[in-house]
């Protein structure tokens, strides 16, 4: 799939669709959204990448290994859990406060925090699922090459 | 007690576990010097809980702890009578020793660290056992025993006779724990009652109960296997593998004596029944002669006294169980005695083992003037252990005669197995303490000599407080065996036997015991060969049993393994969808409950009608499809219609959701497609193709069945009438979905996000390992 529409039109579509999931997780709260559906747009916005340029383009651009996302994000999700211990409620006991940001009353809630974790989970997950199965096999991990399915 | 009490017996229970913490470093840096430093974890413990010897002597019981889960009725707390304190007492002043001693025993050892944190760790586990009240916790601390009791018999472990050793015992204990814990569920079941503390007052209820019978046999079960009862009694001999210390303090002094704990416990409440008055004496009496028979065979020192050990909780068996405050006194007398003897038998047979590396009683001989001391401490415990006046074994067995003896047959039949049991067991205490040090030198042993101080400091004194307790028994009475006795039989019991022999029936058995004995003892290798040859006719022994056991489970697994793991995902996907289709339809066709044929609804508009339309052209695409690819891609044309009607019907959160799942589904299919190298066409054949179809044809009307049925039943609006009430007031969101996922049900968003993450992994690991070896089930392009 190596067109030259594709990898023109590619960076741009990753770019405005990784903005949109990060806007879906977290008008979430109160609007259609969430963290699942926010993960489940950032993988599609990464797989469109990675056909476009191949793995290790996305490799190379996430920094990190996608297991290792998926892992802090259930990581965070259990802190955000536990927050409730220190206020002596019990645990996933939603947690609010309301600092002004520049002027603006700005909710935050471990709920949130929580709905970030999910994200992350879920992009983890299905990235590395993706990725893994895109790569040739025997390949290293962070290979430069072509995608697996050229047929 | 002051007020913090309960916070200092806390502490004190969780002393032990800290020094097993400590342990390693500080035998890194201390050397041996280290045991010394951990023994003042069991000494404080101890010191502690002399602290209530005044008030429990005084016919109190002392509770106190923590709530763990009010809700489930859970504590951890801990009940403090006769019965535990003096066990409690046991365990950590036993403890005390035993790790000064281990300090010296594995000196220069490299796993000596290892060897102390287990030992403290079982320390605390046994502690916790003996003084809890909640019955979870005492199932917890139980298994917990078990579970160090294999650490530390597998403790030398590239040796394959102690790894057996360790997983016999963890497999018969663990099994008696888990009959254990059935039988404590009965028991809360029936009783409504999870303490102990409150059990053992309960008058009635559970002896009246239907499930008596089934609570005692599940009892039993964990008693028996963890006090080594025949049947079950082989891993304790095997456990020998074991180094000394675990020998004398796990497998003769404390966790063996488990399930006599458990039993005496319940006796209040289940004895004092026929059946508890017919098993118990039954097979502690089977104990007892089986025990001191196996043991008259061995030559080697510590299979010995575990033959003993096991004969002598036979004896505590019976005794429980007999019937009498009179036997319950007996068998306290006697649990004391036989902690004091064979405790130090056990460590002396660890010293001369630890100086001559040899325990073979026919090899080793005239040690008494190398090891002096150790003779002493040996010949006094045998003293004691074979009942002789002046030692607190004399009371004890003069106990046992006088509450056996009742004049029915029943009492003159166990008169006799005590008698017997008792005159071989003389026998066999007299052959680990004095043939190895009797005698000319032999060639074996012609360079040994005495061993260190410190390991002689643990034989020595168990064995004098076996002579002052029997010269001195008005203390010992007054403050561990009458409020040990009193609670057992859960009657005002004092006990007021001393050593001065006094004419009787008992006495006179007593001399025939000890007549008997030094008999046997005189004809010891005629009497070892008679039992030999009478063992050899009897074939072979649960040992046995076990291996055979164990290798026809190994067996099973693989041959189950073999029909549910074919390896074929053809098989795996035929099975999980013919039994989904099986599920779906069967019940609701046996039991009349299929949905009523749905009329085509008015008003349907056109853009739904169209996108229904779209759904089915997608459907048909797939089955038309001459490629793989296509049919992927048609598949995703269905899903995408049913999203959009989603979307159209008001439920924007399913749609979007729906819209991304399909986009990625239809990616990683193609992607395991290209990636597994499947063949481009599909290969089935016809009838194949018919059997799939029909299979996939039940599932969709299956779950069609299903949802109209679903839609057909009236709609129960209590959750979302609450869930539009509360979501904006309690949880602050709008969005009713994303609250109930990340605030009202976020506990199970956090499990399902795991799953999530797990399942991943596993993918990932499942593509490493085909990667590793390409060619697997390659179908070729």
């Amino acid at each position: 799939m190596n067109t030259l529409i594709l990898r023109t039109v590619a960076p741009v579509l990753t770019a405005l669709m990784l903005l949109f999931s990060v806007f879906v997780l977290l008008r979430g709260h109160n609007e259609p959204g969430g963290g699942f559906i926010g993960g489940l747009i950032a993988a599609s916005a990464l797989a469109i990448y990675g056909i476009a340029f191949g793995v290790g383009a996305v490799r190379r651009a996430l920094r990190f290994h996608p297991m290792a996302i998926a892992g802090c994000g259930l990581m965070l999700a259990t802190v955000s859990g536990l927050v409730s211990i220190l206020f002596g409620v019990p645990f996933m006991t939603g947690l609010w406060i309301y600092p002004e940001i520049l002027g603006v009353e700005v909710p935050l809630a471990t709920v949130m925090s929580f709905d970030v974790g999910v994200y992350l989970v879920v992009v983890g997950a299905i990235i590395s699922i993706a990725l893994a199965l895109e790569q040739e096999p025997g390949l290293p991990e962070r290979s430069d090459g072509k995608t697996g399915g050229e047929d | 007690m002051s007020a913090n009490a309960p916070a200092l017996t806390f502490v004190a229970l969780f002393l032990p576990f800290l020094g097993a913490v400590l342990a390693p470093a500080l035998t890194r840096r201390l050397g041996d010097k280290a045991a010394w430093i951990l023994a003042l974890a069991p000494t404080l413990v101890f010191l502690h809980f002399c602290g209530f010897l005044p008030e429990v002597a005084a016919g109190e019981a002392v509770t106190g702890g923590y709530a763990w889960a009010p809700s489930f009725n859970l504590s951890f707390s801990w009940f403090l009578d006769g019965l535990s304190l003096s066990f409690a007492l046991l365990i950590t002043g036993m403890g005390a020793l035993i790790v000064v001693y281990s300090g010296s025993y594995m000196k220069g050892h490299p796993g000596q660290g290892r060897f102390l944190a287990f030992i403290l760790l079982f320390m605390g586990a046994m502690l916790g056992l003996v003084v809890s009240d909640s019955f979870l916790m005492l199932f917890v601390y139980w298994e917990l025993t078990s579970i160090t009791s294999f650490l530390l018999i597998g403790f030398d472990h590239e040796r394959e006779a102690a790894r057996r050793a360790a997983l016999q015992a963890l497999v018969v204990t663990g099994a008696g724990g888990l009959a254990l814990l059935a039988g404590l569920i009965f028991i809360w079941n029936i009783t409504g009652v999870t303490q102990l503390s409150l059990l053992v007052h309960l008058e009635g209820s559970l002896r009246e109960s239907p499930f008596y019978l089934a609570v005692l046999v599940l009892v039993l079960g964990g008693a028996f296997t963890k006090s080594a009862q025949f049947p079950f009694h082989f891993w304790l001999p095997n456990a020998m593998e074991a180094p000394a210390p675990v020998s004398a303090y796990l497998h003769s002094a404390t966790m063996v004596k488990a399930g006599v704990y458990l039993l005496m416990r319940l006796n209040p409440v289940m004895g004092n029944t026929p059946a508890w008055e017919i098993l118990l004496p039954f097979f502690g009496g089977i104990t007892l002669i089986a025990g001191t028979l196996l043991g008259l065979r061995q030559t080697d020192m510590k299979l010995i006294l575990a033959y003993t050990t096991m004969a002598s909780l036979g004896l505590l068996v019976l005794l429980t169980g007999f019937g009498t405050a009179h036997a319950v006194e007996a068998a306290v007398l006697y649990l004391i005695a036989h902690c004091l003897f064979k405790g130090a038998l056990f460590m002396v047979a660890g010293a001369v083992d630890h100086e001559a590396g040899i325990r073979d009683v026919t090899q080793i001989g005239g040690l008494r003037t190398a090891m002096p001391i150790t003779f002493g401490a040996a010949l006094l415990s045998a003293l004691s252990m074979g009942g002789l006046p002046l030692f607190f074994g004399f009371l004890a067995k003069e106990e046992v005669y006088a509450a056996l003896l009742a004049g029915n047959p029943r009492a003159v039949f166990f008169t006799i197995l005590a008698v017997t049991g008792n005159a071989l067991m003389f026998a066999l205490a007299f052959a680990v303490a004095l043939k190895p040090f009797l005698g000319p030198r032999t060639e074996a042993v012609r360079h040994v000599h005495e061993g260190p101080v410190v390991l002689l400091l643990g034989p020595v004194y168990l064995a004098v407080l076996g002579l002052l307790g029997g010269l001195f028994p008005g203390i010992a009475h007054r403050y561990v065996s009458s409020p040990m006795a009193s609670a057992i039989a859960d009657e005002r019991v004092v006990i007021d036997i001393t050593a001065v022999p006094h004419p009787g029936m008992p006495l006179l058995l007593s001399v025939a015991t000890m007549a008997l004995g030094a008999l046997v003892y005189w004809r010891l290798d005629a009497a070892r060969a008679l039992v030999a040859r009478f063992l050899e006719n009897l074939g072979p022994g649960p040992d046995r049993g076990f291996d055979h056991f164990v290798a026809g489970l190994v067996r099973l697994s693989a041959a189950v393994t073999r029909l549910v793991q074919p390896g074929r995902l053809e098989v795996y996907l035929t099975a999980t969808f013919v039994l989904l289709g099986t599920t779906l339809l069967l019940p609701p066709f046996l039991f009349g409950e299929l949905p009523a044929i749905p009329v085509w609804p008015d008003g349907v508009l056109v853009q739904e009608a169209a996108f229904l339309i779209i759904a089915a052209i997608g459907i048909a695409a797939v089955l038309r499809a001459r490629d793989r690819l296509t049919a992927i891609v048609s598949l995703g044309i269905q899903g995408f219609a049913v999203a959009v009607i989603f979307l159209l019907l008001g439920a924007p959160d399913l749609s979007f959701t729906q819209f991304m799942v399909e986009t990625l589904s239809v990616v990683i299919l193609t992607l395991v497609m290209t990636r597994l190298r499947l063949s481009n066409r599909d290969h089935r054949l016809l009838g194949q193709k018919l059997l799939d179809g029909t299979i996939a044809v039940a599932c969709g009307l299956g779950f069609t069945a299903l949802l109209l049925k679903s839609v057909e039943t009236p709609f129960d609006p209590v959750l979302t009438d609450f869930f539009n009430a509360y979501s904006k007031v309690v949880a602050h969101g709008a969005n009713v979905v994303n609250v109930i996922i990340v605030d009202f049900r976020g506990t199970d968003t956090l499990g399902e996000i795991a799953v999530v993450m797990i399942t991943g992994l596993a993918v990932l690991a499942l593509i490493r390992v085909r990667a590793g070896k390409k060619t697997v089930g390659e179908e070729g392009q």
